[in-house]
């Protein structure tokens, strides 16, 4: 059989997840008043801090960090709990959504005794919000060809270029970015480094970017000169891609991208419940359970590797893939839902809620990776390239 | 350990030849009596009434072979029959399928449409409200499905009295069969995914193989993600302490699996050209198969359909039906 395929195999949960699962359940019933939906449905686009520190005072922002760096020392199954129970309720998780997905675990895995010291604490405390700096105008799919260059100067780093599409960098205090430090743009892979950028340095401009929903989450970024100490490089100098890839592991595994569209699911079964013709959309609302509960399946069977400390690359990718496609496709088949009966009254926050998602959706299959750069990473698990 | 044993007798016995000459109408007799004569029809029963015990769970990889092999005989149905029926009931060690649905005529008559292995089987088993009958296929009148080379036939009893009642869990028949054929399609999706994965790294074209084209690549990288869908859902079902599968994982192992039919089977037809639809080609054993157990037992639009009910009337989120469904 193709190894990539015998490596999803079913895993359950453990038992110690469920108690956890039901503490998490009653804190976001008596911590949180959920909004309409369509602002639910932003989720980890929500950008809530007072909602992150009250979620870091129980303990849970950095769950899977080391406990005497801060963090609690939890499995990556806990997170998954913690994580699903989250989204599914469209909790505002934005703020430290970065930082405990993939800064807080590259930080511990790649960074100095010092570095981790410094910001693993302050991540799981929810005082230190991270953001993504991989995007550059002209280097998208096509990450290795980064323009940002970092120059060694006396005790540091002279730091010039641009990040984009960079969410949540206008609200964030770091950027973990990835820069060329060594070499031109021709050597590809070689000469990158990533480096902890505090945004708050002079020669750091943060320019919004309004999306065609109204919401301005994305950045520019600009760095002028900027000086950076020593200690701002993470890992070592020239091994940039392969951390970035590491780091690209965690952010393609989890719930996030099953999870979506499920608000919206949520809101149109409640109006269902409530309608008297359910009975006809019953078919469509099955699908999208009985896709949803595989989906779930595969995605666990993703973090039983990450429990195992493999790092599930290409099964991460393929599960992104399926993932946001099942996640586009809630919106635009509710929308035709929405559109069948034209005298038929519809109820507002459902249609503001699919109007939201479709105009989204597609980023749904850019972020973290195109489905273009998954399919072609999945070939490559195949040994096609 | 039964899963290791079962699939060397398979590739050993139920060659693609052996398979096309059942198929033909050749007789089953060497093939049923390499997989029953073995001992693997009792493999569910508890091992202090002579079976194996083999848990639920064990029980996806060995149906999954049967499926990845075409077996073109009900062995999966036999053995899983062995859990329907109430413990110490013994069921006839012939050629035994499961019926998908069951009709009774004001004349008397019963009918049993469109039955996996209906044109060869001995024994049917159905679900008749809640009991379980069995029924002669000797007795049946068999109106094959008129598809080439299809195994799937119409019985009818003139004659309602030749049922047997059995005592057991009649409402757990279409679920088993559901879960059942979900894994016969995800072993079967598995070969045809590898066989075309193969050829697309053999065949070439304009200098060099089809797997190099990006264009290639990406079918091959969507399918392996239908495959993967599939066969969690398949294996999902099996995961029950009792000795039948539940009613809702065996839904959506059914629906998700019989979805993904059509892009799997149109794939691998499309990147294997005119070749995969000739008779000597081995593709074709499979993807017929993929189309008619598509079907069998509920397609996912009958699945669907019914996870959607069951959630409508629910009173918990669809995170949480999900979740504990």
């Amino acid at each position: 059989m193709s190894q990539l395929l015998s490596a999803f195999r079913y895993a359950a949960l453990p038992e110690a997840t469920h108690a956890f699962r039901a503490e998490v359940r009653e804190f976001l019933r008596t911590a949180w008043t959920p909004p309409a939906p369509q602002v639910r449905a932003r989720s980890w686009m929500g950008f809530d801090a007072a909602f992150s520190r009250k979620l870091a005072e129980r303990g849970w922002v950095g769950v899977t960090l080391p406990k005497e760096y801060g963090g609690a020392s939890l499995d990556a199954f806990s997170r998954f709990v913690l994580v699903e129970e989250l989204l599914a309720a469209g909790a505002p998780v934005s703020a430290h959504w970065i930082a405990d997905r993939q800064s807080g675990p590259l930080i511990n895995k790649f960074g100095s005794e010092a570095q981790r010291r410094f910001y693993l604490s302050r991540i799981a405390r929810a005082e230190a919000f991270f953001c993504i700096g991989m995007s550059e105008p002209n280097a998208g799919s096509d990450l290795a060809s980064v323009g940002t260059r970092a120059t060694r100067v006396e005790g540091g780093w002279r730091l010039n270029g641009r990040k984009i599409w960079t969410t949540n960098a206008h609200h964030c205090h770091y950027m973990i970015a990835l820069v060329r430090s060594s070499g031109e743009p021709a050597d590809r892979h070689k000469g990158l480094s990533q480096f902890i950028v505090d945004l708050s340095l002079p020669g750091v401009t943060v320019r919004p970017i309004r999306d065609l929903a109204g919401d301005a989450h994305f950045n520019e970024v600009f760095f002028d000169n900027v000086l950076l100490a020593e200690d701002a490089l993470i890992g070592n100098e020239g091994s940039g891609w392969e951390q970035v890839n590491a780091e690209l592991a965690f952010e393609r595994s989890g719930p996030e991208r099953i999870y979506s569209s499920i608000v919206l699911l949520e809101h149109w079964l409640a109006c269902l419940r409530a309608s008297p013709d359910a009975a006809r959309h019953a078919a469509t609302l099955g699908r999208f359970a009985t896709h949803l509960a595989t989906l779930r399946n595969l995605s666990i069977a993703v973090t039983t590797k990450l429990v195992r400390g493999e790092s599930p690359i290409v099964e991460a990718a393929l599960v992104k893939d399926i993932g946001t496609t099942f996640e586009q496709e809630i919106p635009s088949v509710l929308e035709a839902v929405l559109g069948a009966e034209p005298s038929a009254e519809v109820d507002a926050d459902l249609l503001a809620t699919v109007a939201y998602l479709v105009q989204v959706a597609p980023t749904f299959s850019l972020r973290g990776g195109t489905r273009e750069i998954l399919r072609g990473m999945i070939a490559r698990g195949l040994g096609l390239r | 350990m039964f899963a290791e044993a079962i699939e060397d007798i398979l590739r050993d016995q139920c060659t693609p030849a052996a398979v096309r000459t059942i198929e033909a109408g050749g007789s089953p007799a060497a093939l049923w009596e390499a997989l029953a004569g073995a001992g693997f029809l009792d493999l569910l029963l508890p091992e202090d009434a002579g079976g194996a015990g083999l848990p639920l769970p064990e029980l996806y990889p060995v149906l999954a072979h049967f499926g990845r092999y075409a077996v073109p005989l009900p062995i999966g149905q036999a053995i899983a029959a062995r859990a329907l029926v109430a413990p110490g009931t013994s069921l006839p060690a012939g050629l035994l399928t499961l019926a998908p649905a069951l009709r009774r005529s004001a004349d008397g008559s019963i009918a049993c449409p469109l039955v996996p292995f209906g044109t060869l089987a001995q024994h049917v088993l159905a679900a008749d409200g809640d009991q379980l009958l069995l029924l002669s296929g000797a007795s049946a009148q068999r109106s094959a499905a008129g598809v080439h080379h299809s195994q799937v036939a119409t019985l009818t009893w003139r004659d309602a009295r030749e049922a047997e009642r059995l005592p057991g869990d009649a409402a757990a028949l279409a679920p088993l069969a559901a879960a059942l054929h979900a894994a016969l399609l995800a072993g079967a999706m598995t070969r045809v995914f590898e066989m075309t994965l193969q050829y697309c790294n053999d065949r070439v074209q304009f200098g060099k193989s089809l797997g190099k084209f990006q264009a290639i690549q990406h079918q091959l990288s969507v399918m392996a993600e239908l495959v993967a869908a599939a066969s969690m859902a398949a294996e999902a079902a099996f995961q029950a302490d009792g000795r039948t599968p539940r009613l809702l994982p065996a839904a959506v192992a059914k629906a998700r699996a019989s979805e993904a039919v059509v892009a799997v089977a149109n794939t691998a037809h499309a990147l294997h050209g005119a070749i995969g639809v000739t008779e000597e080609y081995d593709l074709q054993l499979l993807t017929r198969r993929l189309h008619e157990w598509r079907m069998a037992h509920g397609s996912e639009d009958h699945w669907n359909r019914i996870v959607g009910e069951r959630l409508l009337a629910a009173d918990t989120s669809l995170a949480e039906f999900v979740r504990t469904a």
